[in-house]
């Protein structure tokens, strides 16, 4: 340290006795100040979100109904249970179809509206404020709206029947085959105004310059976006897959207020999330639910690094952020 | 292509397009608030159909006679402190990662972004069990404080680079004046950094509004749930009262509507920042 000699602005030559005790003193004051400031966070943060996961791994070791500590210890046979049970099978299943879902739906119907409404026209912000409306609303809201609406004989079945188009009214969330269908489309509704934000944002980002020097050029408004702009989105659209793929594996509100138990515990319509809750918090199997939390946990884990290794790497740079919905 | 114009009218397509999307975002929002001017047997007799007559009666009932109030007074407690606490200590935090060099710093920055990979909802068997034993269930904090590490990683991730953006100089100038580090934070960056703060506050105030299954499991005591409990128990308790649910309904979401509008640059303005990087 004292070896650096360096002049600092009070003028003071550093290697002198007491310009080193002074700044052994700051030092020590720099360091107060950064534990200072950084205990809270660190505390809060480590006790509700890491200490918890820990618990889960322990927890999940045991048959336990949650009364007084754990003592039935059966190794990993809580996991084992899990992957022969039919209905985790299904939840597995149902949070698959809702991962490829929700990238095959909405990313198409996002980007095409972000370039809709990317374009100049009177009224465009009125009808930003309107498409981000079903995203800023609470999971619960959007499920028992979505609820009550697609009841039998209720409004969905109404519309169909006034366009002549009565064949096709379904028992939306009660027929086995068709439930997990009813909730992809209502996560769609719910969620495609978060991935318009941020490709909005994406949009907000591409030089104009290009896409006027292309016009010039007398490329056409579709030419522009698919060979400009659409390219230029690349990673916008990938931070936005990843954002979709982890919150698609952890869905609860939606599925856990839009179907009912009955149709949940045939496996039609849950997910692992209402799986480990049903079992875990509402049967008191605790270990078994934790053994679930913990697998949950690996899967969702594993996808994300896999998709930051292939498909982020660059993109990600500080940025893999939002993770809101 | 010569100037362009900030505005100009577009093509009838354009618009059509636009009306479309827009109607397919909100019909749903306005069948819900207009139904809940009807009766339960209007809505039995014809689901789609408008008013007739008008009744305010669902709307009155659910303000006078049901939990409503006492919810949105919960949800607004934990909301704000949710809010103030994780501006709180992220802003520190944050401060420190930018502004501060030290051993280790990189890492601790990453320790928190993890969070985002993190499902936190995994963890929430063991997080409940935790704050049982350790009596917190049925009391705010079982809501805030983990509300609030949730919300730290993504508070600490859009504040730092707004913080690191802050000018080197603006810092020196304080020093030869005589101020701190800790002085400097206080009187330059905080005033300096509203815009930033005011985003990571709306954006932990929305995630705690609209927060669901924390509560669920933590919040067994009537007296304490929140809006989004009390929807949902409202609507199994009264099946049959489809034009209370709806009113219910759409009075628990009118307050994110109005909040939304109101706060629309700062929400959307966050999650663009985010993404920027």
């Amino acid at each position: 340290m004292t070896a650096t000699k360096s002049v600092s602005l009070a003028g003071g030559v550093s290697t002198s006795p007491a310009g080193s005790r002074s700044r052994a003193a700051e030092k020590r004051r720099k360091w107060y100040e950064i534990i200072g400031l950084t205990t809270p966070a660190i505390a809060v943060y480590v006790m509700f979100v890491l200490v918890p996961m820990g618990f889960a791994v322990y927890y999940s070791l045991y048959r336990w109904r949650g009364v007084g500590p754990p003592t039935q210890f059966v190794g990993f046979d809580n996991y084992v249970l899990a992957f022969q049970d039919p209905i985790f099978i299904d939840a597995l299943r149902n949070n698959a179809i809702i991962v490829v879902g929700s990238l095959l739906v909405q990313g198409p119907i996002a980007l095409g509206v972000a370039l809709l409404l990317n374009r100049r026209f009177r009224g465009r912000t009125v009808f930003r404020l309107l498409v981000f409306v079903p995203y800023v609303l609470a999971e619960v809201t959007v499920g028992i709206m979505w609820k009550l609406i697609l009841t039998d004989g209720g409004t969905v079945d109404a519309l169909l029947k006034s366009l002549g188009l009565g064949g096709l009214t379904q028992a939306w969330l009660a027929d086995l085959d068709v439930v997990i269908w009813t909730l992809l489309f209502v996560l769609t509704w719910k969620y495609v105004g978060f991935a318009i934000i941020l490709l909005l944002a994406g949009l907000s980002n591409v030089p104009s310059e290009l896409t006027e020097a292309a016009a010039i050029d007398g490329a056409g408004w579709w030419q522009i976006q698919r060979h400009i702009t659409i390219p230029l989105l690349g990673p916008t659209i990938r931070i936005w897959m990843f954002l979709s793929i982890i919150g698609s594996l952890q869905v609860f509100d939606v599925i856990w207020v839009t179907s009912v138990p009955a149709v949940r515990s045939l496996g039609a319509s849950g997910t692992m999330a209402t799986y480990m809750v049903d079992n875990g918090f509402f049967a008191r199997l605790w270990g078994y639910g934790n053994a679930v939390a913990v697998i949950l946990f690996v899967i969702s884990f594993v996808a994300a690094l896999l998709f930051q290794r292939f498909l982020l790497r660059r993109d990600i740079e500080g940025a893999i952020t939002g993770r809101v919905g | 292509m010569t100037q362009r114009k900030p505005f100009s009218w577009g093509s009838p397509l354009t618009y059509t397009l636009a009306l479309a999307v827009a109607a397919v975002s909100i019909a749903p929002v306005v069948y819900v608030i207009v139904g809940g001017f009807r009766t339960t047997p209007q809505i039995v007799a014809n689901p789609a159909g408008l008013p007739d007559p008008w009744v305010w009666d669902n709307y009155a009932r659910v303000l006078t006679q049901s939990d409503f109030w006492g919810q949105a007074f919960n949800s607004a407690v934990i909301a704000l402190g949710t809010t103030v606490a994780v501006v709180a200590l992220g802003v520190s935090a944050a401060y420190v990662l930018a502004r501060y060099t030290f051993r280790g710093r990189e890492a601790l920055y990453t320790f928190f972004t993890l969070g985002l990979l993190f499902p936190a909802g995994a963890a929430i068997l063991p997080l409940y069990l935790m704050l049982r034993d350790l009596n917190l269930t049925n009391s705010y904090y079982a809501v805030i404080l983990p509300q609030v590490a949730f919300s730290l990683p993504l508070t600490i991730v859009i504040l730092r680079p707004f913080l690191s953006a802050i000018p080197r100089e603006l810092e020196d100038a304080a020093a030869i004046d005589g101020t701190g580090k800790l002085g400097f934070l206080w009187r330059i960056t905080l005033p300096l950094s509203k815009p930033a703060l005011v985003t990571v506050g709306v954006l932990a105030f929305v995630a705690s509004w609209n927060a669901f299954l924390l509560p669920l499991l933590v919040l067994s005591d009537v007296n304490l749930h929140t809006l989004p409990l009390g929807v949902q128990n409202f609507s199994s308790q009264y099946t049959s009262d489809t034009a209370g649910i709806l009113a219910f309904t759409s009075l628990a979401m009118l307050p994110a509507l109005v909040f939304f509008t109101f706060a629309e640059k700062q929400i959307v303005g966050g999650l663009q920042g985010a993404v920027k990087g």
